[in-house]
């Protein structure tokens, strides 16, 4: 849709390439563009008429808001927002298991919603909120769905258990009570070998009920 | 003499109740740690180069431009030029650098160059004929048999069953021992017949007859039968797929000590297998592990992956490295369990009564062959005749799978019965229970049986094949049963009581995810009258006494039985210690809801911590050991020997070929429960992984490249929740199974699923979909194809 709109206010000239989108016009929407400059200066370059900001190849300067922190490292633009977690800053609840966004283990919540942190570079989760797992525990005390995964047995090797727990926070969220149709949607990004299956139904029921 | 025997019912506090997973909190909450997650100071990340090719040899590699690059820290060539490969995926050189990235980057400019060999992928039946005996092992058979990694065991079996072609000579000897060939098969080779004759003349075939059975009479039998049955069954290679990956992270702390942090299921036995290819004493390897992200049978070894970190640690000043496989990786060489199918034909007279089966069954654990499954499974009919043809090919190792062979036997032979049930126009439930005196626990199933079928609506549910058809939907019901042994296993536990009334236990054991921690805390808990979470539980590391490795249902009987024998002797000695205190002999006492008390006069009594107080400086410790040779268990409080019974309720879209489990039941027996709802997660995790290889998985061979097709967590499917329906468990308890002591559980609830589904859909549509997973294409094929022989 948003190409749609695009290429309504910017109509292909000769000078660009036939994507529909103007490239001026894609840096001004893309997150990338509009959250590193803040952090770094990328080297620009000419390509198809127009100017690119690259980063690297070499390290970049990064600053991350992960659980209400600020964190800094100078990372690769290669870099996963999930490895930078678990490598740089040592927050390693979300998992690294398919690490091509097939089995939801790397769950993380940015600006509240359910991501794949395996699939978003590092550098383009900058000036957003990034919540983890570890997070969730308000004092010392589980956050009820985590209680509710506890109540109903709902971990098993629990290797998968962060990224449900987290997409299940967001599920709820979004949904306080919900369908069997919204957690066949919102669940089904989320892969577990040992079969939990029905304590995180459970779960997620017990919360459901309470309103959570 | 203590009395180490379980306590009966009244006299349980938590064994047998219900009580919360005790590192729950760990898991939801992000804190635990798992060996991917462990970062050591100044880590290093190792990347493996693995072959392309399915089949060839290592002929130069150059790894000049790799070792120049800035971050690089070590290399280590794993299999030189001039080694065979044996699968695609194998691993060749491995690089230590300072970030992933780096590594990766070191491992891609590294230059090999591979001579292709033919290679053998696939797994589909014999050419008539084309089985080979095996004929004495050449000195290159049993080289081929170890880089191929075929068990330990099974090597060993083979040389002292069909002797050696050569003379072993010291030079050969010392060869082996330097390449770190275990003591065992070195030994099995200097006792082994040798056959000079058979030099150079020894199979080399892909196809090597396995076994060949035959008892009473396997061919006239079916003279005598009022039905006979033939069917192709079987199940296909599928993959462990463990959510964390193999791998480990190791350092050198000094010159020889090893430090080692590694997924696993065998924190006991890893230093024992590291010790000999990296030339240390196993004394000098410590080993750790806090949590597991899954084994199911995969992870027992350090692998040539685990040994290649502490390689690369070596040479880079004993830094840490770590190798976590890629997911591509793990799926390819990491776990497979063998595919087994069959020709089957099975005999029946008018009344169910089983006569006679017959099998040519095969299969494939890659390079090694694999054997027979235990097929007929659970039923010992009286006339029998069975042929087995392994088949050697390259698609990389198999490894245990959760109760190995036994799913495969399931799918095989309760596929088959039920195909003869439906020929004597039987409902099964009374074909199966017609015949369930052939079994080694007839009273087991007799007695679960009828639960299951109250809990799935059988007697309701169930109509002759293909009679339950609403619109496009087909309705239908199956089942299987399905045995185990699962004795518990070797195990030594410390347990100390100290002054301020903290307990602690040490033990070398390990949680895969099946609820360890929790059964130890438990049967601790209970003899000292406390909750399982005020037990401080310390596992998963060689500091602590060895206990076995989880795998085949045996830890929970092995950690339970030395638990109790610690705890009832430190009990004991801490009764003693404050009986003058309440003015009572030890023996009149009992430690209860957190005090200890006189038992006829509960109201003389201290709390726990005063009680505690009373023990003196030192804490009291105690040691517990349970044996693997149940005669030296006196008592013995572990069993082996279970029973199950599952049942399947499916609907099948006709018009698509989808199958959708809609209703699911497991009756599952394993001795004395130490923690029901444990258990019952145990039982319904192996219906969904069940239901799992039963309807989406299989590791798919391409046979013109010979690499696996769907290495990934896409095209590799496991079940998703929405693919699971109701589940019910039913565990068997009380008279005729707490008595029998602890038996273990992981593995006999994981066999029965394939088979008990396959019927389910064959009583839907019609039809038998014989080989697993039950696919689209696959019921709609089988539709087809009757329909045609219909018409």
């Amino acid at each position: 849709m948003h190409d749609e709109e695009s290429r309504r206010k910017n109509p292909p000239d000769k000078n660009e390439t036939d994507s529909g989108v103007s490239r001026r016009e894609f840096l001004k929407i893309s997150t990338i563009a509009a959250a590193v400059p803040v952090i770094t200066a990328p080297n620009v370059v000419m390509a198809g008429g127009a100017d690119v900001p690259v980063h690297g190849p070499g390290k970049v300067p990064l600053q991350l808001n992960v659980n209400g922190k600020v964190l800094k490292a100078s990372l690769e633009p290669r870099v996963t927002l999930l490895d930078a977690l678990r490598d740089n800053f040592d927050i390693t609840g979300a998992k690294r298991v398919c690490d091509r966004a097939e089995c939801g283990a790397c769950t993380v919540l940015v600006d509240d919603r359910a991501v794949y942190a395996c699939s978003v570079l590092a550098i383009e989760a900058q000036g957003k909120k990034i919540t983890t797992v570890e997070a969730l525990m308000d004092q010392g005390k589980l956050h009820p769905i985590q209680q509710a995964f506890v109540d109903n047995d709902a971990s098993q090797c629990g290797f998968c258990t962060p990224g449900f727990v987290v997409a299940c926070k967001a599920m709820l969220d979004r949904h306080p009570d919900p369908t069997p149709e919204d957690i066949l949607h919102e669940l089904s990004g989320n892969l577990c070998r040992c079969g939990t299956y029905a304590g995180i139904r459970g779960a997620v029921a017990q919360v459901a009920r309470k309103g959570a | 003499m203590p009395d180490y025997k379980w306590p009966d019912a009244e006299h349980r506090t938590l064994i047998g109740k219900r009580t919360l997973r005790v590192d729950s909190p760990d898991k939801v909450s992000g804190q635990a740690r798992y060996t991917y997650d462990v970062k050591r100071p100044g880590l290093l990340f190792g990347k493996m180069l693995r072959a392309p090719y399915a089949h060839c040899k290592v002929v130069s590699i150059d790894i000049s431009a790799a070792e120049k690059m800035p971050g690089v820290k070590s290399i280590q060539i794993v299999q030189k030029a001039g080694s065979t490969i044996h699968w695609a995926g194998d691993e060749v050189v491995a690089v230590a650098a300072v970030d992933e990235a780096t590594a990766e980057d070191a491992a891609r400019a590294i230059q090999v160059q591979y001579e292709k060999l033919p290679h053998l992928v696939s797994d589909a039946e014999p050419p008539a004929g084309a089985g080979e005996s095996q004929g004495p092992l050449s000195i290159d058979d049993l080289g081929d048999m170890l880089d191929n990694q075929v068990p330990e065991r099974q090597i060993i079996s083979m040389i002292q069953e069909y002797g050696i072609s050569f003379t072993p000579t010291d030079q050969d000897v010392k060869e082996a021992k330097e390449e770190g060939v275990p003591a065992s098969i070195i030994e099995a080779v200097q006792k082994a017949t040798v056959h000079p004759e058979a030099a150079g003349k020894t199979t080399k075939s892909n196809y090597v007859k396995a076994a060949s059975q035959t008892q009473a009479d396997g061919e006239k039998a079916f003279a005598e039968c009022d039905a006979v049955a033939e069917g192709l069954y079987g199940a296909p290679v599928i993959t462990h797929c463990c959510m964390e990956a193999h791998g480990s992270t190791s350092e050198w702390t000094d010159a020889d000590h090893l430090f080692v942090h590694m997924s696993t299921q065998n924190v006991s036995g890893i230093a024992g297998q590291m010790a000999e290819p990296l030339k240390v004493p196993a004394a000098n390897i410590r080993v750790h592990q806090d949590h597991v992200g899954g084994g199911f049978g995969s992870k027992f070894g350090p692998d040539r992956w685990g040994i290649v970190t502490a390689e690369l640690s070596k040479k880079a000043d004993g830094k840490p490295v770590r190798m976590m496989l890629e997911r591509d990786s793990e799926l390819k060489v990491a776990g497979a369990r063998p595919s087994a199918y069959a020709r089957v034909k099975v005999g029946a007279k008018k009344d169910g009564t089983l006569v006679v089966w017959q099998s040519q069954s095969w299969g494939t654990g890659g390079p090694g062959g694999g054997g027979m499954p235990p097929i007929p499974y659970c039923f010992s009919i009286p006339n029998q005749r069975k042929e087995h043809t392994a088949i050697r090919n390259n698609i990389g190792p198999a490894r245990a799978w959760r109760a190995p062979n036994h799913p495969q036997a399931a799918v095989l032979t309760m596929c088959a019965l039920d195909d003869l049930a439906a020929q004597l126009k039987m409902d099964p439930y009374e074909f199966f229970l017609k015949n369930i005196e052939l079994t080694r626990l007839p009273q087991v199933y007799k007695d679960e049986f009828p639960i299951a079928a109250e809990l799935i609506g059988w007697k309701e549910k169930w109509r002759p094949r293909g009679m339950n058809l609403s619109g496009n939907i087909a309705r239908g019901v199956g089942l299987s049963l399905h045995t185990w042994g699962g004795r518990g296993h070797a195990s030594d536990c410390d347990l100390s009581i100290h002054p301020d009334g903290s307990v602690d236990i040490k033990m070398g054991t390990q949680d895969i995810g099946t609820g360890t921690r929790t059964c130890i805390a438990v049967v601790a808990a209970d003899a000292l009258g406390l909750r399982a979470e005020d037990i401080k539980l310390y596992i998963g590391d060689t500091l602590y006494p060895p206990s076995g490795g989880s795998g085949g249902s045996t830890t929970p009987g092995g950690v339970s039985s030395s638990t109790r024998r610690a705890v009832v002797d430190a009990r004991d000695a801490l009764l003693a210690k404050v009986a003058p205190a309440l003015n009572a002999q030890a023996e009149d006492l009992e430690a209860r809801d957190g005090r200890v008390q006189v038992k006829s006069d509960p109201s003389r009594s201290l709390t726990w911590k005063e009680a505690c107080s009373k023990i003196g400086a030192t804490p009291i410790t105690a040691h517990g050991h349970n044996d693997q040779a149940a005669a030296k268990n006196k008592p013995d409080l572990t069993n082996s020997g279970v029973g199950g019974v599952q049942m399947a309720e499916v609907e099948v879209d006709i018009e698509t070929g989808i199958v959708k489990v809609t209703k699911m039941v497991a009756v599952q027996d394993c001795g004395l429960i130490i923690d029901v709802r444990l258990a019952e997660s145990s039982v319904m995790g192996a219906m969904i992984m069940g239901i799992s290889y039963s309807l989406f998985e299989e590791k798919v061979m391409d046979p013109a490249t010979g690499r696996m097709l769907n290495a990934d967590m896409e095209f590799y499917r496991l079940a998703g929740l929405n693919d699971i329906p109701e589940l019910k468990v039913h565990m068997m308890t009380g008279q005729g199974y707490d008595e029998r002591g602890v038996i273990g559980l992981g593995e006999p609830p994981a066999v029965s699923p394939g088979a008990a589904i396959s019927n389910a859909v064959a009583n839907a549509i019609g039809v038998r979909v014989g080989v697993l997973p039950i696919t689209p294409d696959k019921v709609l094929a089988a539709m087809n194809s009757a329909q045609k022989a219909g018409a």
